[in-house]
């Protein structure tokens, strides 16, 4: 049970404060409502570059994070498909210099030039290191296009492509910035050795004063059900054949989605997980086998891939998992082994709450899905899935028109 | 009106009294030492057996970490699949881990599952029987994790620039190969492990949220002198053979995009007077988000989504380590930079502005290292496998505290020199 206090300030901001006296640390977690969804699709990679002109300096602050460090502290963030987050841990002594910090670039940025100039060469970097200069670095990018036509999580985080990130311009990112990073659209959560009323006091200091800005009404293209399979084959410089299936889920709020995540568990959580043990073991089709999803808002895409044991055939391979699929369709799972991936929620959630920072994000992640109480039962909407609800779910999630596979073969 | 331009007062580093928590000593009845931090806010708990099994005690490559994956997938009484549901079961993590000194098993649990668990673990420490089938797709399966892997710039980097530094027959530059992966037998998997993973070379350590009766189940499970006799692992010393060729261009992919770029240099161990300021040197280098490194090569010219420095945790040597992966055709102007900041270290003292920086930076993050239990085990443990105790890590902060810029540049000057430095492009 993870408690907190809460309040709102006059221009909208959502303020979140969790106490906890037994860490010498403070967090502070700033939560803007957009991510690369909310881009314009000639115009994506957008969000994300945006994370890294957060720390250009902001209006009245021209380094952000000398002063940080001179404090004692430490930060980062990230930019996922749905949301942006900031957060910054230090000695809770020094608290109000992340106030300080925080409320200045929300404020308003300064809008450098040359700022702008160096973070485009840096996320290009970024884009190169993580997507193209990888084996299998492109498969994502050509998973989310094939699984989606019109919903925005066709696009990466990271952009579709280099000239989106390159063609950037100032005015665009003011207007971003004036769009999606007001108080109305943002969650600020402290946690660690604070207490409420000091961070009332705080907060009405640095941030009151902000102007709210406007509701961001998110406006997204629904995904229409996906009516037949999709395949593409890829052959690229890669050693090993790899295959990689999709199939569309459910909204992060849906009952349904809990089902979904337990399924993935079912076939794929630890070493006495379904397709590690027939396919990998057993079988020896496949060195590695993965079934995961994203955690997506919106209805996002459970995955499985793996990569062939060298000799083996891609349609052999394939055939094989879906035997795998077919056995969850047809034949209810033992209790024991639906009691086994509860347990792994369990324990996961509880090891996820012993981090202060980890509290934090979270509870600022359950605000932005609806209500920061969200996070005390999430464990009960696990315990709600029976084996049955598993069964039926894997019918629909598995069935061959909810598909999209690629083929991703060695070449030279 | 608040004025936004005039940062809100701030607590110094130097006054920070960080206090190492201390840990409550037990000893099983066969003499295993077991170190307890116990926290009583959550239900977690985590409890680690280390072992000197790491790659510097074997004679053929990769037998250590082979014994130390294949100890989990079989024992006289349950398969491997068995075992993985059994802990799985209580929604336990149980890793295991092959470093170059010393090994691990590291149980992660809910404090109320603890007593079912630990039957478990004990089975995987006592009872390992190595099938051969476990073997084979084990080899198997890490040849093509390798055969992945063996195309990122950045991996091949990684294996030969510790071949420079130590030499590819020390175990600190030893390399993964197919031949290796090959070679393996159980018989040498069984005689390794047999040789190292007993109770008079074990060490326990637990933190978390503990069950009253933790002793006496640890001594159920792990106190008998019935495991793998009692012989205590020597630690020989092994020669270090570093490269004479000093620079390196590989292609290993004509059409990369990126080049992974290192920069490495020998340095003296943790017991040496100088580590503990080079920590400090490094870390105003290319140790944080501020650094020379990441000021100059990301944020002033955007070569790289990011470069650091680093100085190995190695027990009988160190080495400073740059490494970044940058754009293919500025791989060679970073080299130049990484020289260039080098090079301004010696010529120039630090600011003192800089200094204090760094100084606020590191005990903050000290402070936040240290919170919670499972964070303060691990600090405990890396001081008592190296046989160390908290004056140590007491020295050290003093070191950080008070560190003049004189010295830093006077260690710059010894350390920082372009021509002792191994330098390597992987494209």
């Amino acid at each position: 049970m993870i408690h907190y206090n809460r309040f709102t300030l006059d221009n909208g901001l959502r303020v979140i404060v969790h106490e906890d006296a037994t860490t010498p640390m403070a967090v502070v977690n700033v939560m803007y409502d957009v991510g690369a969804r909310d881009e314009d699709p000639a115009q994506t990679g957008f969000a994300h570059l945006f994370e890294h002109l957060m720390f250009g300096g902001s209006v009245n602050i021209p380094e952000y994070d000398e002063p940080l460090q001179m404090a004692g502290g430490e930060n980062n963030a990230y930019t996922t498909n749905d949301l942006t987050n900031y957060y910054i841990e230090l000695p809770a002594e020094n608290l109000e210099t992340a106030f300080w910090l925080e409320s200045d670039r929300m404020l308003s940025l300064a809008f450098s030039e040359k700022s702008l100039e160096v973070q485009r060469k840096v996320v290009t970097e970024e884009f190169k290191e993580h997507y193209i200069n990888k084996p299998y670095g492109d498969v994502w990018h050509k998973m989310r296009e094939l699984a989606y036509s019109r919903h925005p999580y066709r696009w990466m985080t990271i952009g579709r492509e280099l000239a989106h990130i390159e063609q950037a311009k100032l005015e665009d990112v003011k207007s971003f910035f004036f769009r999606h990073y007001r108080p109305i659209n943002a969650i600020l959560v402290v946690a660690g050795k604070v207490t409420t009323a000091q961070v009332k006091t705080l907060a009405e200091k640095w941030f009151g004063d902000i102007p709210s800005g406007e509701k961001y009404v998110r406006n997204l293209p629904a995904e229409p059900q996906q009516q037949e399979a999709h395949l593409l084959e890829i052959k690229a410089k890669v050693p090993l054949d790899a295959l990689y299936k999709t199939y569309h889920i459910y909204p992060r709020k849906d009952q349904r989605y809990y089902t979904a995540d337990l399924l993935s568990d079912i076939l794929s959580g630890g070493g006495s997980s379904r397709l590690h043990q027939v396919l990998v073991k057993e079988k020896k089709l496949f060195s590695n086998i993965d079934c995961y999803h994203f955690g997506s808002l919106d209805a996002g895409l459970l995955a499985i891939d793996g990569k062939l044991v060298k000799g083996v055939k891609m349609k052999d391979a394939e055939k094989a998992v879906q035997e795998e699929l077919v056995k969850v369709q047809q034949e209810i799972i033992p209790e024991r082994e639906l009691q086994k991936v509860k347990n792994r929620v369990e324990s996961m959630l509880a090891f996820e709450d012993m981090g202060l920072l980890s509290r934090a994000n979270n509870l600022a992640f359950y605000e932005l899905l609806g209500d920061a109480s969200l996070m005390n039962s999430e464990f009960e909407n696990y315990e709600r899935v029976t084996a049955k609800d598993i069964q039926e779910e894997a019918r629909i999630i598995f069935s061959e028109k909810n598909s999209n596979t690629i083929h991703y073969y060695a070449g030279n | 009106m608040i004025n936004r331009k005039k940062a809100p007062a701030i607590k110094d580093a130097v006054d920070f009294d960080i206090v190492l928590k201390p840990y409550e000593q037990f000893k099983l009845d066969n003499g295993i030492p077991v170190y307890v931090v116990r926290s009583e806010e959550q239900e977690t708990l985590q409890l680690e057996l280390v072992f000197p099994a790491g790659s510097w005690y074997e004679t053929e490559n990769l037998v250590a970490s082979a014994a130390n994956f294949l100890m989990k997938n079989g024992s006289s009484k349950h398969s491997a699949l068995q075992i993985n549901e059994m802990a799985e079961y209580y929604g336990a993590y149980l890793n295991r881990n092959c470093f170059h000194e010393n090994a691990t098993y590291t149980l992660h649990c809910l404090t109320k599952h603890t007593a079912e668990l630990l039957p478990i673990l004990q089975e995987v420490i006592l009872d390992p029987v190595f099938p051969e089938e476990e073997l084979a797709v084990f080899s198997q399966n890490m040849k093509q994790k390798l055969a992945v892997n063996l195309q990122k710039c950045e991996f091949v980097a990684n294996r030969h620039i510790d071949k420079y530094l130590f030499g590819e027959f020390h175990p600190y530059g030893r390399v993964s190969s197919m031949e290796a992966y090959d070679a393996l037998q159980t018989e040498s998997l069984k005689a390794f492990y047999q040789r190292h993973y007993n109770y008079a070379n074990c060490k326990i350590f637990i933190a978390g949220n503990l069950p009253e009766n933790i002793i006496p189940l640890l001594n159920q499970y792990f106190g008998s002198t019935n495991w793998n006799g009692d012989t205590v692992t020597l630690r020989p010393e092994l020669p270090i053979l570093p490269a004479e060729e000093k620079k390196y261009r590989i292609f290993n992919d004509e059409n990369g995009v990126q080049g992974a770029v290192r920069v490495a240099r020998p340095f003296p161990n943790r017991y040496h007077p100088d580590f503990p300021k080079m920590l400090v040197l490094n870390t105003i280098f290319g140790g944080y988000f501020g650094s020379r490194l990441m000021s100059n090569i990301r944020e002033e010219k955007g070569y790289t989504y990011g470069i650091h420095s680093q100085l190995y945790n190695f027990r009988q040597a160190s080495a400073i380590n740059v490494s970044t992966e940058a754009g293919r055709d500025v791989c060679e102007a970073t080299l130049v930079e990484v020289y260039k900041e080098m090079e301004r270290l010696q010529k120039e003292a630090v600011p003192e502005e800089e200094l204090s920086l760094v100084r606020n930076f590191m005990i903050g993050s000290i402070l936040g290292d240290l919170d919670g239990a499972f964070q303060v085990i691990q600090r405990w443990k890396n001081l008592i496998l190296n046989d160390l105790d908290e004056n140590y890590f007491y020295n050290n902060i003093r070191t950080i505290k008070t560190i003049t810029a004189a010295e830093l540049q006077q260690l710059a000057q010894q350390y920082y020199n372009k021509e002792d430095c191994y330098e390597l492009i992987v494209i």
